[in-house]
């Protein structure tokens, strides 16, 4: 269980994580979506201990990250898979954290065989693996010390999609066997296969958050007529702002009935009318967090 | 490919207080020391730096000088020079190589993490003056076997001397590693402040007084000589307050301080 609350950091006077709140439950997986410098690594290394936040708190099983004695042991951490020495072997940085945890180092080649790298990539250097390898090794590392929470910064990055689907695999066993997810992306697609819960962020704040099915079914309504221009009259007319989809649709955020009714009014062909579903939702992402990725800060 | 996936369930232990021993954090950092590639061959290379000093006295030193208090005394020059650049790496790398994000989730209490840096630190500092040892007294009996003097002699002195340098110069690398966060800025660092101190000190008139008593080249040669005196042993006190303590008070302040990410 994680718990987030009134998460804010600020840098100078710009705040990166304003006023951020969560939770995540036992037996479901997170997923913290959100565009590229929206606050998604900025609020996980504040629940890891390892940003102080200007304000708020965050616990892991009810106690804060940095007074677990040995969190290894309960919080499987994934922030960044490119952050090891490129001159260890990944065998060898496992170990080190298994000694850390106090876990038997024999244990080693068996996390390394979890998660898909054999005996020859172990003896390699990190500096031969590729992203997708260093993602694996990070994921092992994440499940060395057998922890009942997994926080996972994007770590689908550089994974092929047979690696993402097999990721999806491992989580949502994990979630099935009572652990807690918190797994990151700015791609709603990779998240949405996977997660129970969604907690959208851009420029810092929580835009939306609650369970997949129910943000999906709160997104409105699609529907695409044969005259695009009579169609975009016709909402107007009604009093109803929609946002065009990239392959002509419009996603307008009331019921299917309201909608069909104007269209017979007026008389209008429709070819589709449906919930939007996660169409909906991606461009309630993109509309809420429109303008965010150009101004992305380096620090 | 597929992963096999443990059955057992997760749960949130209960003893969740006991944090990570010392000597298991130290047993880590020792451990980090030698399991790149650059600190291998920094070790190895001290190492073979050492095995030619003695090859050196046997080659070329008067027979009268081929002693085993001669053979430590220069046998412990290569490890004083390059063993704190491995305290430097020790704690620069973490950021350099950005394993600070592991190293600190992992454990949390950073002063931890640098209290079993400075034991590893000492620890092989130690290693490496009892290495020395071995190898003088090896050096030694070939020098008697050769025609050399191959005395036995060594004031006690001259051992605890010589480790006590050892640690000072590692402790001093791990200060100047905390503070500037920064491998190659660090060892430049290491190397040219206290040289650039001595050539003021030379030069500039004004400073010779203090420079008896603020470089920490020109007090430490003190240690290479048998029985130093309270006067001497202060000086050493004087400027190791100036380049060591004070590097890694700051330095130890920085990293508990600064963000990772």
């Amino acid at each position: 269980m994680i718990t987030v609350e009134r998460l804010t950091k600020r840098y100078g006077g710009h705040p990166a994580v304003d006023d951020v709140s969560f939770t995540c439950e036992p037996g479901t997986v997170t997923g913290f979506l959100g565009p590229n410098g929206a606050g998604k690594s900025t609020t996980m290394r504040m629940i890891c201990g390892l940003t102080p936040p200007t304000t708020g708190s965050a616990t892991v099983g009810g106690t804060p990250y940095r007074r677990l004695g040995n969190p290894g042991r309960h919080v499987g951490v994934l922030l960044d898979a490119s952050a090891q020495h490129s001159g260890r072997t990944g065998r060898e940085v496992l170990s080190l954290a298994a000694i850390t945890m106090g876990i038997d180092t024999r244990e080693v080649p068996k996390a390394l065989d979890r998660v898909g790298l054999n005996a020859v990539a172990g003896k390699r250097r990190v500096k031969a693996y590729s992203l997708g390898m260093r993602q694996r090794l990070g994921l092992a590392l994440a499940l060395l010390g057998d922890p009942a929470v997994l926080i996972l910064d994007e770590p689908a990055n550089g994974l092929d999609p047979e690696g993402i689907y097999w990721m999806r695999g491992l989580l949502r066993d994990f979630a099935d066997r009572g652990g807690t997810v918190l797994l990151s992306s700015h791609l709603l697609r990779e998240v949405e296969a996977v997660a129970d819960r969604l907690v959208v962020i851009g420029a810092g704040k929580v835009v939306a958050q609650g369970d997949k099915a129910e943000l999906l079914a709160q997104t409105g309504t699609l529907v695409r007529a044969a005259d695009p221009a009579a169609l975009a009259l016709m909402l107007e007319r009604a009093g109803l702002t929609g946002t065009r989809t990239t392959d002509g649709g419009v996603v307008v955020p009331t019921g299917s009935e309201v909608i069909g009714r104007a269209a017979a009014d007026a008389g209008l062909v429709l070819l589709e009318l449906r919930p939007a579903g996660s169409g909906g939702l991606e461009q309630m992402f993109l509309t809420l967090t429109a303008g965010d990725s150009v101004k992305e800060a380096v620090r | 490919m597929t992963a096999v996936l443990e059955t057992q369930t997760p749960s949130v232990r209960s003893e969740s207080g006991r944090p990570v021993p010392l000597g298991r954090l130290t047993v880590v950092e020792l451990r980090k020391l030698a399991d790149t590639r650059a600190g291998l061959w920094l070790l190895i290379v001290i190492g073979l730096a050492t095995v030619g000093t003695s090859a050196i006295m046997l080659g070329w030193a008067t027979d009268a000088e081929q002693t085993f208090e001669g053979l430590f005394g220069f046998g412990m020059l290569p490890s004083a020079v390059l063993l704190p650049v491995l305290g430097i790496l020790s704690m620069t790398a973490e950021w350099s190589q950005r394993t600070a994000l592991t190293t600190f989730t992992l454990v949390p209490a950073r002063e931890r993490v640098i209290v079993a840096k400075l034991a590893a630190g000492v620890i092989i500092a130690i290693a490496s003056t009892v290495a020395t040892l071995a190898l003088a007294a090896v050096a030694n009996l070939l020098a008697g076997a050769l025609g050399g003097d191959g005395g036995w002699d060594i004031a006690g002195s001259l051992i605890w001397q010589g480790l006590a340098m050892q640690v000072l110069y590692v402790l001093m690398g791990l200060g100047f590693g905390a503070l500037l966060l920064n491998s190659p800025l660090a060892i430049v660092a290491f190397f040219a402040l206290p040289t650039v101190w001595t050539i003021l000190g030379e030069t500039i008139k004004a400073l010779r007084t203090a420079t008896g008593w603020i470089d920490i080249n020109t007090t430490t040669t003190a240690m290479g000589e048998a029985n130093m005196t309270g006067d001497e042993w202060a000086r050493v006190g004087v400027s190791a307050a100036i380049w060591v303590l004070v590097p890694l008070a700051l330095g130890i302040w920085r990293v508990l301080r600064r963000e990772v990410s």
